[in-house]
């Protein structure tokens, strides 16, 4: 009897409303007690999308003014980070190359996965010559280098953001067509795909309706992890100087600034470029991973 | 092994074409008229007259349709003749990469030997260590590893190199024939900031797979019958633990490829990923297709005989 009362007590008396708000904020907690690392990574993340964002209001100086008395000034002399060759603020130069290097990043990624994701699941549904010929392709595309692909491309293409951003998109869509073909295959023999076809959905309606929003959580994983990609290939291509034209500030033109000018004597032109960039590449990565364990068993332990 | 062998050789062949058409279609459509570019200059500031855009093009082959032209290409491709250098014009494609491949080949070699003789022992003392000190700092060491760009850590190592040990990227390079140990000198540090990355990696995966075969029932058998313990990782577990190794290690190759055109601008190697570039700069799309289906046939290649190495090392794979 007294066990019995005990047990209706610890019954919870009221559930709060659940708001999308709240929901959201739930599983932010959660994550972020279960993936610390992964949280952290999304939080600097996020900073450095404000930072890029607001970059004219948090630049202390413009990014291509020369002040030539401060030419290779120590960090923390006249400028906080250092002047470079021609004596401007690095600071600013790196906050105005967090805009290149994420923007570039995010839109080629989002365009790029997005489209080898729908070839992907396309690939899968119709199976036989459509798979096999983008299978083939797929191959073909693999076999390239990605930077060596990056390069060509840029040459054919000439440097401007746009085609960076198309180039990224032709360097970055295979490895995931791959990817989502093979969860779209186990998809296809799910019984929802099977009822959808009994009830006389078209193909198409299936592989919108039914098989793009199921392939959603391994979208987010893939794009995560290949931001990284990105942000390396882009910064890669801007210091072989055909990336973005030479007079974008960029994490990658900066470095390249750094190794053509003196490698020796101002040490802080080479590492700030690289520690921004390093920073973004480790928070996306642990942000990738962890989010890889939380929404996606298919990739676990790949 | 006879059927898995002729059925990885027909995929290798269907995508070398393919590659091969991919790369001529990209380079013929896109840019437009070579004859155009080469009299006009890269800026388009040249002047010339209608004669001879037609003589060059003509000279070029590219008066006559697509497919006559990448027929004529691929023939070519076949006999080792990459056609003539846009922009040093006379000079076969194939001469210079035949100067400059062997460097960026050995380059390759040197860092794949590195990345290996450093990541198998640290995989293997992270695995049996696991959740001590040396796997903490080897947990470090590959998360920093993969994350770094190559061409940051190519700077990194140059300005220590440069700055306390007062080294600097040699500007004349020294056959390896000619003098073994100061070509070693020159390309032994490129080859470590190229390894870098693939070290980590490889060191990551030979931990994962040594802790998966550590747990197996035959180690607990070797362990039983009283092996020592060194003979039980060696002999037993690292030669199981190898497989998934071998096979990144494949899929490494290809990173290490486009690491390379990085590493060898900032150590001024003069190897085929600097022709590359400098080819990009003055756009001569002859030498950049050539260098871009070499880069893939190489990819392909190397993972066709991971591919069969695998086979052969692993019988399920063989009779499957």
């Amino acid at each position: 009897m007294a066990r019995q009362r005990s047990a209706e007590q610890e019954l919870p008396q009221e559930r709060p409303v659940l708001t999308p708000t709240l929901v959201t904020i739930r599983a932010a907690l959660n994550f972020s007690k279960k993936k610390p690392l992964g949280a952290f990574g999304a939080i600097v993340l996020a900073v450095m999308v404000i930072i890029a964002v607001f970059a004219p209001w948090i630049a202390p100086f413009d990014p291509s003014e020369p002040y030539v008395e401060r030419t290779f000034s120590a960090p923390g002399t006249e400028f906080l980070l250092g002047g470079d060759q021609i004596g401007r603020d690095i600071l600013s130069r790196l906050i105005y190359g967090a805009r290149i290097s994420l923007f570039v990043g995010l839109v080629s990624v989002t365009i790029g996965i997005s489209l080898g994701s729908l070839l992907g699941v396309i690939s899968a549904y119709f199976g036989s010559k459509i798979d096999l010929v983008v299978q083939r392709l797929v191959d073909a595309f693999l076999a390239f280098p990605a930077i060596i692909l990056g390069l060509t491309l840029m040459a054919v293409l000439g440097s401007s953001v746009t085609n960076i951003i198309i180039a990224l998109c032709i360097v970055l869509a295979p490895g995931s067509i791959r990817t989502v073909r093979s969860q779209a295959l186990a998809i296809k023999e799910m019984d929802y795909v099977l009822a959808a076809r009994a009830i006389g959905a078209s193909d198409w309606g299936i592989i919108f309706r039914h098989m793009v929003p199921n392939c959603f959580a391994i979208f987010i994983v893939l794009a995560t992890i290949t931001l990284g990609l990105a942000i390396i290939v882009e910064s890669s291509l801007s210091f072989l100087g055909v990336g973005v034209p030479p007079n974008v500030p960029t994490w990658g033109g900066m470095l390249s600034d750094a190794a053509y000018t003196d490698i020796g004597g101002a040490p802080w032109l080479s590492i700030f470029p690289g520690i921004a960039l390093a920073l973004a590449v480790f928070a996306i990565n642990f942000l990738g991973d962890a989010m890889r364990d939380v929404l996606d068993p298919w990739l676990r332990g790949r | 092994m006879g059927t898995y062998l002729i059925k990885r050789l027909g995929l290798f062949v269907p995508t070398l074409v393919l590659v091969s058409i991919i790369i001529f279609v990209v380079m013929r459509i896109v840019p437009g008229d070579p004859a155009l570019l080469i009299l006009a200059g890269t800026e388009g500031e040249g002047e010339y007259t209608e004669q001879q855009l037609h003589e060059l093009r003509v000279s070029l082959g590219t008066d006559k349709p697509i497919y006559t032209q990448y027929g004529k290409w691929i023939w070519g491709v076949v006999r080792g003749d990459f056609g003539e250098s846009f922009w040093y014009r006379g000079v076969p494609v194939m001469d210079e990469i035949k100067k400059r491949f062997p460097i960026t080949f050995e380059l390759a070699v040197l860092s794949i030997l590195i990345s290996f003789i450093l990541s198998v022992p640290i995989g293997v003392i992270t695995a049996v260590k696991i959740d001590k000190w040396p796997d903490y700092l080897g947990k470090a060491f590959t998360i920093s590893g993969v994350a770094l760009p190559t061409f940051w850590v190519a700077i990194l190592v140059v300005f220590v190199l440069a700055r306390f040990f007062n080294w600097l990227p040699p500007l004349n390079y020294t056959n390896l024939w000619e003098d073994p140990i100061s070509n070693l000198q020159q390309l032994i540090f490129p080859a470590l900031a190229l390894g870098f990355n693939n070290t980590a990696f490889q060191a990551r995966v030979t931990r994962s797979s040594m802790l998966e075969v550590l747990r197996e029932d035959y180690i607990r058998t070797a362990r039983a019958k009283g092996l020592g313990e060194s003979l039980v990782l060696f002999r037993h577990a690292l030669k199981n633990a190898f497989l998934p190794v071998i096979t990144v290690s494949g899929w490494q190759f290809s990173r290490l490829l486009g690491g390379a055109v990085l590493v060898e601008i900032i150590f001024l190697v003069p190897g085929t990923g600097q022709l590359l570039v400098d080819s990009v700069a003055v756009r001569d799309f002859n030498v950049i297709q050539a260098l871009i289906f070499l880069a893939a046939f190489m990819v392909l290649t190397i993972n066709l005989i991971v591919d069969l190495m695998y086979g052969w090392l692993n019988p399920k794979v063989r009779y499957g």
